[in-house]
């Protein structure tokens, strides 16, 4: 067992973990925060995607001790304190951006992090950027023009 | 308060949305409960070998193991349930949930384990002993019924199931007579159908009263608690299932599946609670497939192209075993093989074969997509040999536009249609000729990258129900009704109990919709229970795009009783007489008087007090019905859908793609459009990207979501849907038409249509599924091999 300290959604968690476990293990079954989805074992659908310091990973290809000392945002995080949706998922709402939920907050954090690299993208850059994530319902159409909603581009 | 707004016909936001864009979802996988065990299943690593033993006493000395089962471990009520023997001489081998004599398929289950962790579980599966005999495996449909193939299930001696058909008109007279036959033969690849949220599934039993919770990521809560109490003999009555919210399903989790039967044993027999989660891998063998038809479709006709008889001959392989509607997923596309067109004669034909595959069974649209690819890809082998334009060669043979129950010559009393308005409305929205030019242009100068336009003009026939026909001519042992029941509370507040399981279509929302109009109130005012057999025990579920069709007249029936009871009351309140009161904009009111009025929330609470309730009336407000329908319904449109092919790498990439679609009535457009493109983006993948393929050995080459080919976003385009014209069903009040399987049924032809479109300088005629890069260098070198024309 190996000590890590994670920040999650901006609260400290000290945790021992065994050496294997992935990070999104220690949120879901560590943390108890099951908002990120497990949808595949080859790292190909990116329903587990996080923001690591800012920045969107999925939640499966790293260790929980990689995110030792590091910051962690979920799923859980995105919304208001009271509940209030954020601009990005009220968007999705908007757009019908999502349909059974599974891949979706995946695909909000993949979003909220590409949106912070880039405020203004075009809906080709969108596309490209979500790439790593897989959506079965929706035919992406719609989560494409949720994110250029929410980026205050015209749809 | 009343309400005059209507919400049927609009864009209501989903009542699912916050709580699935917050995390606050919960699907089986976030479940779990003190003292729970996992399971994790020892799989057949052969597609085909003989069991000689299965030795668990290893497993069991891995640290967390707490026990391990075989197959003879287990004594079952009953097999997992075959709902449809299409056929009195089917042969249907039972399914149990475990093999004990031969290994079937790759992934086919032998054993369980059961560990405190996950990981334990899983150590202990791979210490499991399973002494295997490797047989010769079979996996083509058509290397199955040849003479000396390897038997799947010995007893019968053949791998043929079933043969199933039927005839309408002098089929032969008109194929001996016509001037022109066509004769196409078509495979239709295999699909894995990959809905994102793996299955999962957690039992609770209850030691001392005897009874069972199983929270499944299921499609069908009602029919699997039957199903259940069948297999493994816990009553019925003791069971309760439960389908939290489910990611997805595409007729892959319309299943009854062996870990589910395990999970109750096992919790039986360990008197704690289980949990199992398919890894994606794992799923991909062991969560059933879709599609793998093999078809041979003709059409007769006279040199102008009008048709005269249409005739196929399918076989459809089934996998290792018949699933839970498997015999009939072929027969659901079988009155279709004639699309929206006429003729005087109709034959089909469809055998039924075991392979040594991973069992196939419903996949978003179940058999409809494959008559669909068979009879539009025909059209266009039929105007190119009559020297008609596609368009051209679809219009004339269309059936006229109807608005009363219609027959078709393949069998069909289709509820209402005006094919030619949506082929119209379609040409309208995609501007065909400036393509045209384009594609004129690119063939003139030889172009390496050349375009093509594909049409598909699809009729399909879904809604699943009527409990009589279903159950008569078709042979299906369940029914075809669905259940509502609404509820009242004193303060006003509805909650509506559907016996559909929607799993991600918004029927929570629609539902809402509808019970909102009929009682008055507002929508946000409306709560929607399913999904679970003890808070709605009545119900069968949703597939066959069932959930608008027969699910939403059900909750309108409903409410019409809890009208018809609140009016009673309404008239007492006001001290008139029943008939002086009217129903009208949300509120009974006296007529000739609107103001005087009394609404359902006020009715609500009169009925909950029953202080002053008229003589003969109970207390309380709440109404109950099962609808079941008359017919199915039969929806139609007309897709467009223009390709860029590179002839020097085969790549193929969609440049434009129109959808219109004739649902009838649309309940909420912007629900109503993201099922359609969504089914026609997953349509556009199965016609140029997936593929389930096998080895020679039976060994699944396409096994995880690393290398089988489902596209992002990248990969596909932004689909342009209208729903111009409306063409209201006839089987229900409503008007309503299915539309949650227009896309995959309608799309996959229009796109290899024009994949071949684009290909025709080069002699093209035929594609083989997927149009893969390799598929299409497979067409075009086939085609100048045997001196096609020259481009």
């Amino acid at each position: 067992m190996t000590r890590t300290a994670v920040t999650v959604n901006g609260e400290l968690h000290e945790a021992e973990v065994e050496p294997r476990t992935l990070l999104v293990y220690l949120l879901r079954e560590g943390l108890g925060l099951t908002g990120t989805n497990v949808g595949c074992d080859t790292s190909s659908c990116g329903s587990c995607t996080v923001l690591l310091d800012g920045e969107s990973v999925k939640s499966c290809t790293l260790l929980a001790v990689q995110a030792d000392g590091r910051e962690v945002t979920t799923i859980e995080a995105m919304a208001g304190p009271d509940g209030e949706l954020s601009p990005l998922q009220e968007a999705f709402r908007r757009n019908h951006g999502l349909q059974c939920g599974y891949c979706t907050p995946g695909m909000i954090m993949a979003a909220a992090g590409y949106l912070r690299e880039n405020p203004s993208p075009t809906e080709e850059e969108v596309r490209e950027a979500l790439e790593g994530n897989l959506c079965r319902c929706t035919g992406y159409q719609n989560i494409v023009a949720s994110i250029m909603d929410a980026a205050g581009a015209k749809v | 308060m009343a309400t005059t707004e209507k919400y049927v016909g609009q864009s209501v936001l989903r009542k699912e949305d916050p709580e699935l864009l917050t995390g606050r979802g919960r699907y089986t996988d976030d479940l779990s409960i003190n003292g729970m065990v996992w399971m994790s299943v020892v799989r057949s690593p052969f597609a085909h070998a003989r069991i000689k033993s299965v030795d668990v006493s290893k497993a069991l000395e891995v640290p967390g193991v707490v026990a391990a089962f075989a197959g003879s471990d287990f004594e079952w009520a009953g097999p997992l349930l075959m709902a449809w023997p299409v056929t009195d001489d089917l042969k249907n081998a039972p399914h149990m949930p475990l093999a004990t004599d031969k290994a079937r398929y790759q992934g086919d289950g032998v054993a369980v384990v059961i560990g405190e962790t996950r990981g334990a579980a899983m150590d202990g599966a791979e210490s499991v002993d399973v002494d295997y005999e490797p047989l010769s495996a079979v996996t083509d449909v058509e290397a199955a019924i040849d003479h000396g193939a390897p038997i799947v299930h010995d007893d019968f001696g053949t791998n043929e199931s079933y043969t199933w058909s039927l005839t309408n008109g002098k089929v032969d007279e008109v194929f001996a007579n016509a001037p022109v036959v066509v004769k196409e033969r078509y495979r239709v690849q295999r699909q894995v159908p990959n809905a994102i949220e793996p299955r999962a599934i957690l039992v609770e039993p209850n030691a001392a009263s005897g009874h069972f919770t199983m929270w499944s990521s299921t499609q069908i809560p009602h029919v699997l608690r039957t199903a259940m109490a069948l297999a493994t003999g816990i009553p019925e009555s003791k069971l309760r299932i439960v389908a939290p919210r489910v990611g997805g399903g595409f007729g892959s989790k319309l299943q009854v599946y062996p870990e589910e039967a395990l999970a109750l044993a096992v919790a039986q027999k360990l008197r704690r609670p289980i949990k199992w989660v398919e890894t994606r891998s794992e799923g991909y063998l062991a969560t059933h497939h879709g599609r793998d038809q093999v078809q041979e479709m003709e059409i007769a006709a006279d040199e102008d192209g009008k048709i005269l008889g249409f005739r196929a001959n399918i076989l459809a392989n089934m996998g290792a075993y018949l699933r839970i509607i498997a015999p009939g997923t072929p027969v659901l596309g079988a009155f279709l093989y004639c699309g929206a067109y006429m003729g005087e004669a109709y034959h089909v034909s469809i055998t039924g074969v075991y392979t040594n595959t991973t069992p196939v069974d419903a996949y978003r649209g179940a058999g409809r997509p494959e008559s669909t690819n068979a009879i539009e890809r025909a059209m266009d082998a039929l105007a190119r040999r009559v020297g008609k334009d596609v368009v051209e060669i679809r219009r004339m043979n269309f059936m006229p536009p109807f608005t009363e129950a219609t027959q078709s010559i393949g069998g069909l009393m289709i509820d209402s249609g005006n094919y030619p308005a949506t082929l119209d409305a379609a040409l309208e929205m995609f501007d065909v000729e400036q393509l045209r030019k384009e594609q004129q242009a690119r063939r003139d100068a030889g172009d390496t990258r050349q375009i093509g336009i594909g049409f598909s003009t699809y009729l399909e026939n879904c809604g699943w129900g009527p409990s009589k026909v279903i159950g008569g001519v078709l042979q299906y042992a369940g029914g075809g009704w669905e259940a509502a029941t609404i509820r009242c509370h004193p303060t006003g507040k509805v909650v509506v109990i559907t016996g559909a399981t929607p799993h991600g279509q918004g029927g929570e929302t629609v539902y809402a919709q509808v019970a909102a109009d009929e009682l008055g109130i507002k929508v946000e005012d409306v709560e929607v229970l399913f999904g679970d057999t003890d808070i709605s025990p009545n119900g069968w579920d949703t597939y066959g795009s069932r959930g608008a069709a027969v699910g939403t007249p059900a909750v309108a029936q409903a409410a019409a009783r809890v009208r018809e009871k609140a009016r009673k009351i309404a008239a007492h309140e006001l001290e008139v007489p029943q008939d002086e009161i009217e129903w009208s904009d949300g509120a009974f009111r006296l007529r000739g008087a609107p103001d005087v009025a009394k609404t359902i929330p006020q009715i609500a609470f009169s009925a909950w007090t029953a202080h002053h309730l008229p003589t003969g009336v109970e207390p309380g407000l709440e109404g109950s019905a099962f609808f079941d329908p008359e017919n199915l319904v039969f929806p139609f449109g007309a897709h467009i859908c223009a390709v860029e092919v590179d002839t020097e790498t085969g790549k193929t990439e969609v440049l434009k793609y129109v959808a219109v679609d004739d649902i009838g009535t649309v309940l909420n457009p912007m629900l109503a459009e993201g099922q359609v493109i969504g089914g026609v983006v997953q349509g556009i993948a199965e016609a140029l990207f997936e593929e389930a393929a096998y080895d020679e050995s039976g060994n699944l080459i396409s096994s995880n979501m690393a290398n089988y080919a489902i596209p992002g976003a990248p990969d596909v385009p932004s689909i342009e849907v209208g729903m111009p014209t409306v063409t209201p069903s006839t089987t229900n009040e409503l008007g309503i038409k299915g539309v949650g399987e227009t896309g995959t049924i309608a799309s996959p032809p229009a796109v290899l249509n024009a994949v071949v479109d684009a290909l025709t300088p080069l002699g093209v005629t035929a594609i083989e599924r997927p149009a893969s890069p390799e598929n299409v260098w497979r067409a075009i070198r086939d085609a100048q091999a045997t001196g096609g024309g020259a481009a």
